[in-house]
């Protein structure tokens, strides 16, 4: 008789290994909760009244009851009433929504960044020290933490669900999130948006740890090369500094310092220097050429990845002096296609070092 | 059962006989109706294929549940569950929803309701079914020659740079039968403005005639936009001119601003006419003029306007402007406020009324119902805040079938059952029909709420594999949409049935009020015999008595 015991394990298991409800780990959750239940509220007084509504009006004036019915045109006093509240309760929603969609999308000035690029079908996270992970992410909790992302290919979203975030990743272009964990554990990262055959792939895990565990996560897994390091390799190997060198005489604008700044274009139209700026500049030099200079940088459209990007853009934000170029110049020197590119030590001056 | 519970009344089961002469036996032969001008004829061959394609949109989606019932890819290959959701899609959105109502029941009746003839241009409307027709053939022949896996949306580039199926077969059908839609949002626009009989005054039209006006607006207006885009795509594709290629100078976020352009309004041309025939069962059914009949009339149009301008909440995550989307969600809760005057205006319509509950109410109800949740569960997702953990999750994917589904399907249903006996002269089971609602209403809330928790979990739209703690919802989701398919198979056994063996259903089964109900069903290809005169208002219920009584008086 009954259910079988091994069946009944299995049930019980099964039901109590089931999720209803997310997990609440970041700073956001709880004020993206709290709009949440409002709106259920609100629904369900709305639905439950429309029901109460119909089902009155079916048993109090259904045919047996009310044989004849009573025309009535209409009231304008119950139609204002039932546009306006409608409307009021929905501007507060708009309202309690854009301030909760500014928090969620303004990262505060603190947030520490890390690179996100998505691609078919897979995530890769770059954080600043040079640690990469695939399909995973290692954050410290109660500190904000910024992601500028990337798709190298197709449109993917950056989601979250038990930190309440989510971010379409891209391609060509810089796209932001910020949260804040708040509780040690690992959480599901899915791409949400349709990205091809192994979309349903396309997850990873989120680890959350103390500051004294991610410090030592870091340290571990450190592979020798800060993205700026490699940034710096690129920009010798790809023949940047040849032009950038920082000299007075130089054909390219000087970059120490450049990021954060205001720059002038040709077209005199100025420009904030950021993450997105330098890596349209770098791809697409031409639309992007400063007062002064001559529009002869070539496109490097195709011949270098986004991960290389990263490295660049994030190579560029440290610079604060050209001494480094100029001493990679000396190294990387037979690298050159132009000899007469003037040599090191004629603007010994604007060397800081 | 007392006799006063329904408003039914047939004719006596042993003298009736259909009409001798109909549009349906007006002429013989099946070239008759392939070159049929008869609107009416023309709006049997749309049910017919819209049917067809119905069961087989239905068939992918049965498969797409099958395949969640367990959190494993072991039903299919990642691909072919992507061609599967691709083709439910495509076949649900461009070759069901959208010519569900306007193309059946709106071409059957429009002319009839506005005391005409025919549609204005009847070789158009012909015109409009067949290109609808080249279109389902080539989105089967994209289907059988190996399948499609962009999703219904196309996304660039996705769809123009990464994809080796056949987007570009798929992409022309919708091209083409875009133009059907177009076609017949044209004539409708014409028919209504220049066709109605004396005395229609605008506001003596039936409200299905108002909604199906404001739909029409947007076919008109919005699908071309629809096919610059697809034409756009296969330019991409095909040669690579770079308009959403972003190594090429491109935008990507263009396609998708271009295609919700048209896809927002698309959703009021799916649902406003199935508005419409809520407004005619409920009023029929409660023997009652709608509840602030301009009002009802005049939210449509405002639905349609408003309908244009909200395209971008499609995109809140997409890294548009935090201002400009912060206009988008304002006017998205601007938009939503039309639609819950109507669902109030027919709640009202009910009060005092002498209410019956035929099958076409019970559909009606259903819609109201479900309708209510869809659009409740709209504003969350038009609030800025929370569209970020929403969206792209199965919370939309619920939300929308509340509205598609919920709403227009049982609008649809709603509306067939009401103008069968119309349309066929017959009758059809009236409590394996009541069966049938109730058993579409309990399926669908059981597919479609554990949806709803699953998105607020977190589970992503279109994923063949999921983790394993949201399996206890997805069951209970596949065994909803067993019961759902159960409720989606009666009527059309029923219906076939009726065809033949249903009691001959006379003039005007239901008493109603509108002026295709005062002619003979089904009715002749002219529709009337002489020009009608509409000299009362819509649903005037005591120049009906009124009508009756002379009636009474002059044959006995």
């Amino acid at each position: 008789m009954g259910i079988s015991p091994v069946l009944w394990q299995f049930l019980v298991k099964w039901l109590h290994s089931s999720a209803l409800f997310p997990a609440e780990a970041s700073t956001i959750a709880p004020y993206t909760d709290a709009l949440y239940f409002f709106l259920i509220s609100i629904s369900l007084i709305g639905l439950v009244f429309v029901t109460i509504l119909i089902l009155y009006f079916s048993l109090r004036y259904r045919r047996d009851k009310n044989p004849v019915a009573t025309q009535v045109e209409g009231s304008t006093i119950l139609e204002a009433t039932w546009t306006i509240i409608p409307l009021a309760l929905f501007l507060v929603v708009f309202v309690w929504g854009g301030l909760l969609y500014f928090r969620i999308y303004d990262p505060p000035p603190n947030a520490m960044n890390i690179y996100v690029v998505g691609k078919q079908w897979m995530w890769k996270a770059e954080h600043p020290g040079g640690q990469h992970e695939i399909n995973a992410l290692h954050v410290p909790i109660g500190q904000p933490v910024q992601l500028t992302m990337i798709s190298q290919d197709v449109f993917h979203s950056f989601s979250i669900p038990d930190f309440r975030v989510k971010r379409e990743v891209i391609p060509g272009r810089y796209s932001t999130v910020w949260f804040q964990a708040t509780d040690p554990g690992t959480y599901h990262i899915f791409c949400t948006q349709y990205c091809g055959t192994l979309h349903s792939g396309m997850i990873g895990e989120v680890t959350a740890m103390t500051p004294a565990d991610y410090k030592k996560w870091l340290d571990q897994s450190n592979s020798g090369m800060s993205l700026a390091q490699n940034g710096e390799r690129l920009f010798a190997s790809m023949g940047c500094n040849a032009c950038h060198s920082g000299n007075a005489a130089a054909r390219g604008p000087n970059l120490a310092g450049v990021y954060g700044s205001k720059l002038t274009l040709t077209d005199g139209s100025q420009v904030l220097v950021n993450d997105a700026y330098l890596r349209d500049a770098i791809l697409n030099p031409s639309q992007h050429v400063t007062a002064g200079f001559a529009p002869i940088m070539p496109t490097y459209q195709g011949q270098i990845s986004e991960d290389g990007l990263i490295d660049l853009v994030e190579y560029i934000k440290q610079l604060q002096s050209n001494y480094r170029i100029q001493q990679t110049f000396v190294t990387a020197g037979s690298n050159q296609a132009s000899p007469t590119t003037p040599a090191v030590g004629t603007n010994q001056d604007s060397v800081k070092p | 059962m007392s006799s006063t519970a329904t408003i039914v009344s047939l004719p006596d089961q042993a003298t009736a006989r259909l009409p001798k002469r109909s549009y349906l036996n007006n002429e013989q032969g099946l070239l008759s109706w392939l070159l049929t001008g008869d609107h009416k004829r023309i709006a049997i061959l749309y049910l017919i294929s819209i049917t067809f394609f119905f069961f087989i949109g239905g068939a992918f989606a049965g498969l797409i549940r099958l395949e969640l019932l367990t959190p494993q890819p072991d039903l299919v290959a990642a691909d072919t569950y992507n061609k599967f959701f691709t083709m439910h899609g495509i076949i649900m959105v461009f070759l069901f929803l959208v010519p569900s109502v306007p193309a059946t029941i709106g071409n059957f009746l429009i002319p009839i309701m506005v005391g005409a003839k025919d549609l204005a241009f009847p070789k158009i409307n012909l015109l409009s079914w067949y290109l609808y027709v080249v279109g389902g053939i080539m989105v089967l022949a994209a289907l059988v020659l190996g399948g499609v896996d962009t999703g219904w949306t196309f996304t660039t580039p996705l769809s123009t740079h990464y994809l080796n199926t056949h987007v570009i077969t798929a992409a022309l059908a919708i091209f083409v039968a875009g133009f059907s839609s177009i076609f017949t949002g044209l004539n409708f626009i014409v028919t209504i403005h220049r066709m109605r009989c004396p005395g229609m005054t605008w506001f003596r039209l039936p409200l299905f005639v108002w909604s199906n006006y404001a739909a029409s607006l947007l076919m008109v207006l919005g699908t071309p936009v629809l096919a610059i885009t697809l034409v756009l795509v296969l330019l991409e594709r095909v040669f690579g001119i770079g308009v959403f290629d972003p190594t090429k100078g491109g935008d990507p976020l263009l396609f998708q601003h271009l295609f919700w352009f048209y896809s927002h309004p698309a959703v009021y041309i799916m649902i406003l006419p199935g508005m419409g025939v809520i407004s005619e069962t409920i009023s029929t059914f409660s023997r009652k003029r709608v509840f602030g009949y301009t009002a009802v009339a005049f939210s449509s149009v405002a639905i349609a306007l408003f309908g244009f301008f909200v395209w971008a909440h499609h995109m809140f995550i997409m890294g548009v402007s935090n201002y400009s989307a912060l206009v988008f969600s304002l006017l998205t809760m601007l938009v939503a406020v039309p639609s819950a005057i109507k669902v109030f205006n027919w709640a009202f319509t009910l009060q005092k009324g002498s209410i019956t509950f035929e099958t076409p109410m019970l559909y009606s109800f259903g819609f109201l119902g479900l309708f209510t949740i869809g659009g409740l569960t709209g504003v969350f997702l038009g609030s800025l805040g929370m569209d970020i953990h929403l969206t792209e999750t199965y919370f939309i994917v619920a939300h929308f079938h509340f509205v598609m589904v919920g709403g227009m399907l049982m609008a649809f249903l709603a509306g067939v059952h009401f103008w069968w006996p119309k349309m066929t002269g017959r009758m059809y089971p009236e409590s394996l029909s009541k069966l049938a609602a109730v058993t579409t209403f309990i399926g669908f809330i059981l597919t479609f709420m554990p949806q709803f928790i699953l998105g607020y979990l977190g589970m992503p739209r279109r994923y063949h594999a999921y983790p394993p703690e949201y399996q206890v919802l997805n069951v209970l989701s596949t065994a909803g949409a067993t019961v759902l398919g159960v409720g989606y198979m009666l009527p059309l056994l029923y219906l076939g049935w009726s065809l033949k063996y249903g009691a001959i259903a006379g003039d005007n089964p239901w008493q109603a009020t509108g002026l295709e109900w005062q002619i003979q069903s089904p009715p002749l290809t002219e529709n009337f015999i002489e020009t009608p005169i509409m000299d009362h208002e819509a649903y005037d219920y005591e120049w009906l008595e009124q009508k009756k009584k002379n009636e009474v008086t002059t044959v006995g």
